[in-house]
């Protein structure tokens, strides 16, 4: 950009003192109407924000994929959140359909944890499968080319999710314990506690894997450099692929969770939260790996309280408060919340 | 970089046969539909009524404009816009407002046609409404891309993306935006104005007099587009699409650039879909989802990004295919065979596979460009150099 010019410094002060301002006074808005509705109704409150997280967790494991994608090879991979839909309609079919469990049991119980083995495995093949055969050839190419490729995966993953599914959205029974307990006046289902004691193991083994093992290693090495890291003897393409593994295996667990929990597939759902999954990646930081949970987290939290407070926009408007807070934050801070800025390499 | 030597007499000559075909085309499919068809015999009208009904055409003339605007924008500038529907729903939803009894509490009229004299709302001549749609598209482009397109390029295909979100879910939602009705939610907005020519109202069944004039706002797309291609800011933004770190480095001013290629895309986003309101008579919120800024990017992609004419092409080959042809084949196929297969339900796997396929193996598209080819393809020679990434 305009780099010799000579307002460069004042411009970018400027810039900075406005960013402050704004950031401040959409903190106290933020503030003041989270006070109001804490006020008004606190029980309404914490039941908004628990539901919130809850979608907030499974958001984390979507964003995680997109993610671990980004940072490596610098892709949006639209289909991710289409892996996410068929992991739940695979689900739903396993379950139900194939093994005729609708109702909560320990053998439905076991039936889960296979079917949850099951679907990280399958999409983490089909992920590695589509980088595999539509992205790897385009990794030289122009952006433009596998951007418009991965959109490409996505319609084509949608299209069997359609077949598969139907056009309409479908209910299942989920086979998880379906009661809920009380703290004070808060109703929390086992459901959401179970979707916290699954997920938090994964994320955990996640950080592991790329923080203290070699194959993680040669991850952030790939991410920093890929021309590098071969010639340090470091498999590229594999270390990619295994990256994809990783966000599949993530997405499949998602989507058994979201069956589960909701109970409801439908074939676009995985464009919805996807999207969603994404602004999440980005509000914390794209390739940043505790940014995206903590950015999933926040986008939850954001939208359930949104949906659920007594004077909020409501549910019909949950999307436009979503992408409004993307744009604002691409147009504001596009490094995200622990991200740090980086120079684009040339 | 392997610049190739511009060819700029063969390809002024390929633009004038391009535009005396495009002329003949429209000017046969004219005389065809006003004055042939309906004294065909049964036999073969329904067969034209089956495979190419007027209204498809149409229809697939609004696609071509609003496929030519995304040309621009990723054709022209390399700039990914994943959200161009918000254009033609803003387009729509203008051409709604001033051309119509929607806004009951005013009474404005500025040459309407005389069959709307005496409705209330704001009524503006169609001619009017185009530029009103237009501009307020342009300045809504220019809205979302001055704070955005200082980022990457996948950073802003995102942020077109929410913004193509956004905006259908506002006009869906927007029967009660504080107590004041906007859009009329998913009752939509109908009918509007018919257009009025000089000594004649179009009614909503004319459509060979609609193809002549969706015919002209194609021919004045295509002659902007190429003018503006070989001027200076047509050279500029070509010089972004190419490398922009050396296109800033040679005086481009990036952000103005980009803004301008934004703004025209967004211009004819807003022509369609004033052009599409007034075609199908009305505009209804649940038209506009995502598919639509797919479909689009599909027709630009398959007929080849930066051609005019290949993306005329394109557009009109997957509009066809959208509207009619994939259903008319479908029950070719359920008749002929007795199977039952809902062949419209595959255009999911149809443009998927087209945008993979076409950018796997022919990434310049169908009718390429010389100068994008040669750019495509410049990786696949480094890959080589560099050791490989296969």
């Amino acid at each position: 950009m305009s780099l010799f010019s000579g307002g460069y410094q004042a411009r970018q002060d400027r810039r900075r003192y406005l960013e402050r301002t704004l950031s401040i006074i959409a903190a106290f808005g933020l503030l003041f109407w989270l006070g109001i509705n804490f006020l008004k109704s606190p029980s309404q409150f914490f039941q908004a924000s628990l539901i919130g997280l809850s979608n907030g967790i499974l958001y984390a494991l979507i964003a995680l994929g997109y993610t671990l994608v980004y940072g490596i090879i610098e892709l949006i991979n639209f289909a991710h959140g289409d892996l996410f839909m068929l992991s739940a309609v695979f689900s739903a079919n396993f379950i139900t359909i194939w093994f005729h469990r609708d109702s909560s049991s320990p053998a439905a119980w076991g039936l889960f944890l296979m079917c949850l083995l099951t679907v990280m495995i399958l999409a983490a093949t089909v992920n590695v499968g589509i980088e595999r055969f539509a992205y790897r050839r385009l990794r030289r190419a122009p952006k433009l080319a596998p951007l418009i490729t991965a959109v490409g995966v996505s319609f084509v993953l949608q299209f069997i999710g359609l077949r598969w599914n139907g056009s309409g959205p479908k209910t299942w029974n989920s086979v998880l314990p379906s009661g809920y307990f009380h703290i004070s006046t808060i109703k929390i289902p086992y459901t959401t506690l179970l979707s916290f004691v699954i997920t938090t193991p994964l994320l955990i083994l996640m950080s592991w894997i790329v923080t203290r093992t070699r194959q993680g290693k040669a991850m952030r090495a790939t991410a920093q450099d890929q021309d590098a890291a071969r010639l340090m003897g470091i498999n590229v393409d594999r270390t990619i692929s295994f990256t994809f593994a990783l966000g599949g295996a993530l997405a499949g667990a998602a989507g058994l969770l979201f069956q589960q929990t909701r109970g409801l597939t439908s074939y676009n759902l995985g464009y919805q939260l996807g999207l969603i999954a994404f602004t999440s990646a980005v509000m914390g930081g794209i390739g940043n790996l505790q940014g995206a949970v903590l950015g999933a987290l926040l986008i939850g939290l954001i939208q359930g309280l949104n949906d659920g407070l007594p004077i909020g926009l409501g549910q019909q408007w949950s999307q436009t408060v979503v992408f409004s807070i993307l744009i604002l934050l691409m147009a504001f801070r596009p490094t995200g919340l622990l991200g740090k800025a980086v120079t684009e390499k040339v | 970089m392997k610049l190739r030597k511009s060819k700029t007499p063969k390809q002024s000559a390929s633009h004038k046969k391009w535009t005396i075909g495009f002329l003949i085309a429209a000017v046969i499919i004219w005389v065809f539909y006003t004055y042939i068809m309906y004294n065909l015999p049964d036999g073969p009208q329904t067969i034209f009524q089956n495979w190419f009904p007027p209204t498809t055409i149409n229809e697939a003339m609004v696609w071509v404009i609003c496929a030519l605007g995304l040309n621009i924008v990723v054709g022209y500038a390399g700039l990914l816009d994943l959200g161009f529907v918000a254009f033609w729903a803003i387009g729509g939803y203008t051409a709604g407002w001033f051309m119509s009894a929607f806004f009951r509490q005013v009474n404005i009229h500025l040459g309407s046609p005389s069959d709307a004299a005496k409705l209330p709302g704001i009524h503006v001549t169609f001619w009017g409404v185009l530029f009103i749609g237009g501009l307020i598209c342009a300045f809504f482009g220019i809205i979302i891309g001055a704070p955005t397109l200082r980022l990457k390029s996948d950073y802003l295909a995102l942020v077109t993306l929410g913004f193509g979100e956004i905006i259908p879910q506002v006009f869906t939602n927007g029967e009660n935006i504080a107590g004041f009705n906007m859009s009329n939610g998913t009752k939509g907005i109908s009918p509007v104005d018919n257009i009025s020519v000089p000594g004649k109202i179009l009614g909503p069944f004319d459509f060979s007099w609609k193809f002549a004039i969706f015919v002209l706002l194609t021919a004045i797309m295509v002659f902007v587009s190429l003018r503006l291609r070989k001027g200076r800011l047509g050279r500029a933004w070509l010089a972004i699409r190419e490398d922009e770190l050396a296109a800033s480095m040679m005086g481009v001013p990036l952000m103005s650039t980009k803004l301008a290629a934004y703004a025209v895309g967004a211009f004819s986003g807003g022509v369609g879909g004033v052009a599409f309101a007034t075609h199908v008579n009305g505009v209804f919120a649940d038209r506009f989802n995502f598919s639509i800024s797919i479909i689009l990017l599909a027709m630009v992609v398959l007929g080849g990004m930066g051609n005019v004419w290949g993306v005329m092409v394109g557009a009109l080959l997957v509009a066809w295919i959208n509207s009619t042809g994939l259903p008319a084949f479908g029950d070719l196929v359920n008749n002929t065979f007795g199977t039952s297969i809902n062949f419209p339900s595959y255009n999911f796997l149809l443009f998927g596979g087209v945008l993979i396929l076409m950018m796997l193996f022919k990434r310049e598209g169908m009718i390429p460009e010389s100068r994008l080819k040669a750019i495509l393809h410049e990786a696949d020679d480094t890959t080589s150099n560099v050791g490989g990434a296969h």
